[in-house]
């Protein structure tokens, strides 16, 4: 499979795996268009490692993005008096 | 609908830059509440409280850089996210990750080098607590530069541009740190993917 690849690496249109890494945030993104996005698609078919990569890297990204993006506690409550103060305190005595 | 919502926030912030105590008061009691409870999700009760203040202090200390058009409480929330973050890794005695050891890598025909990971076709991994948790560790561990940039991203909701003008660096170069940051968090990742039970839990979940 690599002599094949390298064989095609050798094509014009072939990117490299690691020419396909530089620019797949832009692909992700929606900013590779006409001959770039036909060559990146076009490993992508040829290349299993860089498609398993990318759906590994694309779902990394969305579990660490849903993650964050918890619903905020609908009723957090009020922040109780004490730590009120103790944090004015800390930016007074930052500030002297 | 809260308190928050009905602050003028274009006027507190202009006094929080001018250095009023009232402003900051206001600051505090306003959005605390809710930071508190961001912060208890990731470091627990015990420590929630010493995060708020470590985020209102760097708060108050960045608030020159805060950009105008953002809003104030997902700003906030990004930075008692990252300082809880920060919190969780440190008990855990953990080392920041290097990046550069987690990129993917190459053979000298430009091949990529990669065991092929079977993707779990688990759509809700999400749900899991234990997930969450790996999930938050491997964001702790990012080193901050590429913690930061994933909150301003996926929680903050910035696109490259607006956080590369908050950080002062190019478009290009905040591409580059975010590519890498989701290269390395999918590495860290990458125990949850394949399904591997977690060290300490049994596979009945
Ligand atoms: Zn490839």
């Amino acid at each position: 499979m690599r002599k094949i690849k390298a064989a095609m690496a050798k094509m014009p249109m072939m990117l490299t795996c690691g020419e396909v890494e530089a620019v797949l945030l832009d692909y992700i993104e929606g900013r590779l268009s006409g001959y770039a996005r036909f060559k990146f698609e076009l490993h992508l078919k040829v290349c299993r490692e860089c498609r398993d990569y990318l759906a590994a890297y694309r779902q990394a990204a969305a579990l660490g993005a849903e993650v964050l993006g918890a619903p905020d506690d609908p009723a957090p409550g009020d922040i109780p008096e004490e730590l009120v103060t103790a944090i004015l305190a800390a930016r007074d005595a930052e500030n002297r | 609908m809260n308190v928050t919502s009905v602050i003028d926030e274009a006027a507190l912030v202009d006094a929080l830059r001018a250095g009023s105590d009232d402003a900051f008061a206001q600051l505090v009691r306003s959005y605390g509440g809710r930071m508190l409870a961001v912060a208890r999700r990731i470091v627990g009760e015990d420590e929630a409280g010493d995060c708020v203040q470590e985020a209102f202090l760097q708060a108050f200390r960045k608030i020159g850089a805060f950009r105008g058009d953002a809003k104030l409480a997902t700003w906030l929330h990004r930075i008692v996210v990252n300082a809880a973050l920060t919190r969780r890794r440190r008990r855990q005695r953990r080392p920041e990750v290097s990046l550069d050891s987690l990129m993917p890598v190459f053979d000298d025909l430009g091949c990529r080098v990669e065991p092929s990971l079977p993707l779990l076709d688990a759509p809700d991994l999400a749900a899991s607590a234990e997930v969450r948790s790996q999930v938050l560790d491997a964001l702790g561990q990012l080193p901050e530069d590429a913690r930061q940039i994933i909150l301003m991203r996926d929680l903050q909701g910035l696109d490259t541009a607006e956080a590369a003008a908050e950080l002062g660096i190019s478009d290009g170069a905040a591409k580059v740190r975010l590519h890498r940051a989701r290269a390395a968090l999918k590495r860290l990742l990458e125990p949850v993917f394949g399904g591997e039970p977690a060290p300490g839990t049994g596979d009945d979940g």
